[in-house]
């Protein structure tokens, strides 16, 4: 469980990126934070495992206060929270496996990583997480030989290596096409509630969010207007978050091809009997 | 000029690349220099007359060269052998020193700025002296011969690469940084599966360049003791054989154009 109250972060020069930002998510869900750019999104995500240090506030996961944490301390707590970024940053010259293995880097030893010599039982869960997120047979391949959608799934599974308690997800579709990012975001929503782990998601795409979201938050420079579930999103409330818009193109406009979506191309496909995340939001039974 | 304004009187018809300042400034800066070259070579104190006849002193040289005394080839394999040793041994001693170094170098990954003050004051000292300075402070310490050879090579070389290398090191990719660090991963091993990967293409290929530069650079270690073909060259020059220089500089330049060749085909091959 995730519990941050009062957040503030403020930049060299009195930017104030988060103005007191409070946030609770108590079960494993997939959270959608939108609002413009600059509104904070990046800032609030980057707070949380402290690759941005928050100015005052407090971030609670599991009860364990992070913001206070000895790097030693923050260290271990960082291999507990998984990352997923906008442009993969994925270790390009490296190979898809030992990408995925730097996931465990926060449990094994520097000779360990030297010698790429992962204990076994991490080697068969990389495995069976690429198989996973489509990635079966691609683990020799070098990361840089792949696709981006087939990079952000590399970026999932290693995320997904640490065993997280929670997932921080920085716009993971924004370098992407439309159709990879709903497979991605689908992919995202759907390891989430498999394994328990509560996402918090930055996104753009208005649509995308309430179509892979159980929740979404909205930022707007610095403070949260709005935390509901993806219905609340009306055209006003768009308009308090992004400014006055013609919204009735935005809402609920996500094209409806999800059958014809695991066809062809090179993406591989994601596991099929999973409903899609858009049908159990609308459903309302969001997987406790 | 005049075109312009036929065309269209809308538009400007007269443009100039630099302002009547700048024009200024350029023809001072141009001034200056002319002015410095002159100087240059009143103060040298230069002989015309040697400077004159240089195409017959040239031409003379040649002729005394030839025929190459091939008869000299088979003495000359060893020395030519030990010369390369040098450079190879030279280049993977100042490889083990230069990578730590270039780290404490790095802005990115260095400690603190004392750190990077010790690592960039060595990486500049090592460049500052030349390999024949470092030689003959290398002769001095260990006596003439290949090892005072083997570490001028490698001291002058560790500034080289860990200049090189730091450099790259500055360069590499934050957002591949950032995810490492957020997988709770330690200092060492951010620089290892994070930082490492990105720079090896730079390791590899400053280390092979800089190891084709050696071999040039320890046929004259010889000059002043340290080893190599340069002993046989600088005494066979002072003896007047011209024949054998011929048959040495033919060597070498064969050497040199193979090592050229190998390091060009292997830093093509890195990616």
């Amino acid at each position: 469980m995730l519990k941050i109250s009062d957040l503030v972060k403020e930049y060299p020069g009195g930017l104030r990126a988060l103005d007191g930002i409070s946030l609770t998510v108590s079960e494993p869900q997939v959270v959608a934070v939108i609002g413009s750019s600059g509104a904070g999104k990046s800032t609030l995500i980057r707070c949380i495992n402290r690759l941005v240090e928050p100015t005052s506030g407090s971030v609670r996961l599991d009860g364990e206060e992070l913001t206070t944490l000895s790097r030693r301390a923050l260290r271990r707590a960082r291999s507990h929270i998984g990352m997923i970024f906008q442009e993969y940053n994925l270790v390009e010259r490296l190979t898809v496996m030992e990408n995925v293995l730097s996931g465990r880097l926060g449990s094994v030893s520097l000779w360990q990583a030297f010698r790429r010599n992962y204990p076994s039982e991490d080697v068969s869960a990389a495995f069976e997480l690429l198989d996973r997120v489509g990635l079966k047979g691609r683990h020799d391949d070098r990361a840089d030989a792949l696709s981006g959608g087939q990079r952000q799934r590399v970026g999932i599974a290693r995320a997904l290596m640490q065993k997280p308690k929670l997932l921080l997800v920085d716009e993971p579709t924004a370098s992407l096409d439309p159709k990879t990012s709903r497979q991605i975001m689908r992919l995202i929503y759907e390891l989430a509630h498999e394994r328990g782990t509560p996402a918090l998601v930055n996104i753009h795409d208005v649509a995308l969010a309430q179509a892979s979201a159980d929740r979404v938050i909205a930022l707007s420079d610095g403070t949260q207007v709005f935390d509901g579930t993806p219905e609340g999103l009306s055209p006003e409330v768009l308009n308090d978050i992004y400014g006055e818009e013609d919204w009735s193109a935005t809402i609920r406009k996500v094209d409806d091809d999800d059958n014809g979506d695991e066809n062809g191309d090179t993406e591989a496909p994601v596991e099929k009997s999973k409903p899609a995340p858009r049908d159990i939001v609308r459903n309302g039974a969001v997987a406790e | 000029m005049n075109t312009g304004a036929q065309s269209s009187g809308s538009y400007p018809d007269i443009w100039r690349r630099f302002s009547p300042a700048e024009s200024v400034v350029r023809t001072l800066w141009l001034m200056l220099i002319v002015f410095t070259a002159i100087w240059s070579l009143r103060n040298l104190d230069i002989t015309w007359e040697y400077f004159l006849d240089a195409h017959i002193q040239a031409g003379d040289l040649l002729t005394r060269m030839f025929p190459p005394d091939w008869g000299h080839t088979g003495q000359i394999l060893d020395p030519l052998l030990e010369t390369i040793h040098i450079a190879t041994l030279g280049t993977i001693v100042s490889f083990a020193i230069a990578i730590p170094l270039a780290f404490l170098s790095a802005r990115n990954t260095t400690p603190n700025w004392l750190t990077w003050f010790i690592g960039r004051f060595f990486l500049v000292s090592s460049r500052s002296i030349n390999t024949i300075v470092w030689a003959l402070v290398f002769v001095a310490i260990f006596g003439p011969g290949a090892m005072a050879g083997i570490w001028a090579i490698a001291f002058r070389s560790i500034g080289f690469m860990g200049k090189l290398i730091a450099e790259a090191i500055e360069e590499v990719d934050e957002g591949t940084i950032e995810a490492i660090e957020a997988t709770g991963a330690s200092r060492l091993k951010v620089l290892l599966i994070g930082v490492l990967p990105q720079v090896m293409p730079v390791i590899y290929g400053t280390t092979i360049y800089r190891w084709d530069i050696n071999i040039r650079e320890s046929t004259v270690l010889g000059f002043v003791g340290a080893g190599g073909i340069g002993i046989e060259l600088y005494s066979s020059i002072n003896l007047f054989r011209w024949p054998e220089v011929a048959v040495m500089l033919i060597a070498v330049l064969l050497v040199v154009i193979v090592s050229e060749f190998v390091s060009a085909t292997a830093r093509q091959k890195i990616t």
